[in-house]
């Protein structure tokens, strides 16, 4: 194979990586504005209309899952290396979450948290540690 | 693991970056495979052997 068809090959790669990137960003975007509307429409919009949050919710689920499946399809674009630093990182986010969702929930109900846990703390937690072992990956295999 | 793909690529006047590019990998990953830092798929491991037209065993070898 010539070198110019590799350097081709190898830039249809990269141009379709940035693509998949791309794709995750607007369809997290999407979920994220999903997730508000279904959050807050209820009470500001619409006034507790059952049908609108139906649809609402729908469209949660329909954008949840559109985001999931650009997450996997980024996924399967990256080479090794870069598969093998996405699963370390999102390993280590699972079982971070998973300790202190269940250790925060004990706590809790042992009475030595005064306020009532939230879902949203573990996922601030989760995110903050897959971005930890993101960075973690990348320095070790610098 | 360890490998002599620093060598090989050293002698074909290649680049880290030439290299990756043939083996549509991340310039990345080419560098954690040298340092040893990070041991290639089978898959991988044939192409690079197939690129440089040597078995696997004269390129990557134990400890």
């Amino acid at each position: 194979m010539v070198k110019q068809d590799i350097q081709n090959q190898h830039q249809h790669w990269q141009s379709q990586q940035k693509q998949k990137v791309k794709t995750l960003a607007v369809y997290t975007a999407l979920w994220l504005v999903a997730t508000a509307l279904l959050a807050f429409g209820p009470k500001y919009l619409w006034d507790f209309n059952a049908l609108f949050s139906i649809i609402a919710a729908i469209v949660y689920c329909v954008t949840g899952t559109a985001m999931i499946l650009a997450n996997r399809a980024h996924l399967r674009s990256l080479d090794e290396l870069q598969q093998k630093i996405q699963s370390e990182a999102m390993a280590l986010s699972l079982g971070v979450g998973l300790v202190f969702a269940c250790g925060y929930e004990i706590l809790h109900a042992v009475r030595l948290l005064n306020f009532e846990p939230a879902i949203a703390h573990v996922v601030v937690v989760m995110c903050v540690t897959y971005l930890i072992g993101v960075v973690k990956g990348e320095v070790k295999y610098r | 693991m360890n490998n002599r793909l620093k060598v090989l690529r050293a002698e074909r006047d290649m680049t880290q970056a030439d290299l990756a590019m043939a083996l549509q990998v991340s310039r990345q990953t080419i560098n954690a495979i040298e340092k040893g830092k990070f041991d290639p798929s089978l898959p991988l491991a044939f192409k690079i052997a197939r690129l440089f037209e040597l078995a696997i065993e004269e390129i990557f070898f134990e400890n």
